[in-house]
């Protein structure tokens, strides 16, 4: 319980934090991760598949340290992967946003 | 639509061809698809001369899409993960019916005798049984699997001898089998506790067992589909003990497993590591170490060789183990995000999609060398029709 308490801490601490902006090169491979592997499951268009659908509607009200929390780590006991191996918490953070469509417009994704 | 990828010349000339193709009479024997799955398109493919013959546009959303065959090889069925189900024209290289039968599928499967195709869904989770001419609904079997009428994902779906349909119930670890001797009345068969979270399956080669793969455990949950009264059991039970997990960026597949003479090879989940299955009562016989987590596990039709793909972050790999000497013998680098594989019926070549590449290509099971490199937009699946004419397929 300790080391999730920091993790939620730390988390929310970088909330606070100005993200920096990611490099459009590596925003196009998010994109591309995002609609062909987290697709796999997920579905291409992000509706849904055996992994929960990621739409902006479904992930509404859901904060994006929290979603970055679980691309980071995965969930236990399903088979959604810890992907710490492969997304930085930095890009984590910036998918929930793009997945939200809070600061993206999902049409220029791919 | 024809332009996406296409240059327009090509387009002119796959035109062609495929007036061409309307107006002579030829066999499908050397047909097939490869999915385009972010176009929503298909691409006929002829195996002789590896070449497209005709790309069919509108599908729609193709991620994870399979495709069975019609029993005159005739018509592809595919199934798109919008709950889209196409019959494709091979010889024409057309639509020849769609519909949309539900909001969220994963596969399919055509029966024993070609009358019915079946689709398993996730939303809605059950069974959808169709005409294979009409694509008119014929029967739905809803994976109702507790009181308060909870509906689980259906995955692992094959045709059994017999019309009957196999599959798993994701959510709620079952195993059914549907009767469709009279097609309007399915009769079903339940065996329930089969193990934690099956995610996909398959059926051997003459049709007598049905394996599922379980993502919740380490094992393997098999059916005697000549017995089934002696129920479900568990086999190669905790074969990662005391390991832990590693992370799996793909989920592995059952479909073209690989059985070898007496051995099957399946991919562990969650080890970098082929699994071999004696059949002679079921038990572990050796576990092979690979370069990553395997996805697709496909003998060579000839069983001398089983050919393994890999998920992220080894998916540009392809290694090939010796059934011989129960070992890696080769590994090859076709490019980035290498998706599927497949051989032609009697095992000369093999067809690999090559998604990031935007490409299939093709190689030569003998040499190891590259015959040709076909452009496709974004390809996963690759379907010949010979599967037409294969139980499980």
């Amino acid at each position: 319980m300790a080391s999730r308490f920091w993790m939620v801490l730390a988390t929310a601490l970088w909330s606070l934090a100005c993200v920096a902006e990611l490099p459009a090169e590596r925003q196009a491979q998010l994109r591309h991760l995002l609609s062909h592997d987290c697709g796999s499951c997920h579905g291409l268009r992000l509706t849904g598949g055996l992994g929960p659908p990621l739409t902006p509607t479904t992930l509404a009200g859901k904060d994006s340290p929290a979603l970055a929390t679980i691309i980071r780590h995965g969930v236990p006991g399903t088979p959604m992967p810890p992907w710490k191996a492969i997304i930085s918490d930095e890009e984590a953070r910036w998918l929930a946003e793009f997945m939200k469509g809070t600061s993206h417009d999902r049409s220029t994704g791919p | 639509m024809m332009t996406r990828r296409f240059p327009a010349f090509i387009t002119v000339a796959l035109l062609a061809a495929n007036l061409g193709a309307c107006s002579q009479v030829r066999g499908t024997g050397d047909l097939g698809i490869v999915v385009e799955r972010a176009a929503g398109s298909v691409l006929v493919v002829e195996t002789t001369h590896r070449r497209a013959l005709a790309q069919v546009n509108g599908l729609g959303d193709l991620s994870h899409a399979s495709a069975v065959y019609s029993r005159d090889a005739r018509y592809a069925y595919v199934f798109g993960r919008d709950g889209g189900l196409t019959k494709i024209d091979v010889i024409e290289g057309r639509i020849d019916r769609r519909i949309v039968q539900a909001g969220n599928s994963i596969g399919g499967a055509i029966s024993q005798d070609g009358s019915l195709v079946a689709v398993s869904n996730y939303e809605p989770g059950g069974v959808r049984i169709f005409d294979a001419e009409s694509l008119a609904p014929v029967a739905e079997i809803p994976a109702v699997y507790d009181a308060t009428g909870r509906r689980s994902k259906v995955v692992g779906l094959v045709d059994a001898p017999g019309r009957r349909f196999v599959f798993s119930l994701y959510d709620a670890g079952q195993i059914w089998i549907a009767d469709l001797s009279t097609p309007s009345a399915p009769k079903i068969r339940k065996f329930a506790n089969i193990g934690n979270k099956p995610y996909d399956a398959l059926i051997t080669p003459e049709g007598r067992y049905y394996v599922a793969g379980l993502y919740g455990e380490d094992g393997l949950a098999l059916l005697d589909l000549w017995q089934p009264d002696r129920g479900v059991r568990r086999i190669l039970p905790g074969y990662g003990r005391g390991e832990e997990s590693l992370p799996v960026y793909k989920m592995p597949h059952m479909e073209g497993w690989a059985v070898a003479g007496d051995l099957a090879f399946v991919p562990a989940v969650g080890r970098h590591e082929v699994l071999v299955i004696d059949r002679n009562g079921w038990h572990e016989r050796a576990r092979i170490p690979v370069t990553g987590q395997p996805v697709f596990v496909m003998a060579r039709p000839d069983a001398r060789e089983v050919w393994v793909n890999f998920a992220l972050p080894d998916n540009d790999t392809i290694q090939i183990i010796d059934v011989q000497t129960l070992a890696v013998s080769r590994t090859m680098r076709p490019g980035k995000a290498v998706l599927h594989m497949e051989f032609t019926p009697r095992g000369e070549q093999v067809w690999v999609s090559v998604r990031d590449e935007n490409r299939v290509d093709v190689y030569d099971t003998a040499s190891y060398e590259k015959l040709a490199a076909l452009p496709a937009d974004k390809p996963s699946g690759i379907f010949l029709a010979a599967r037409a004419h294969r139980i499980g397929f």
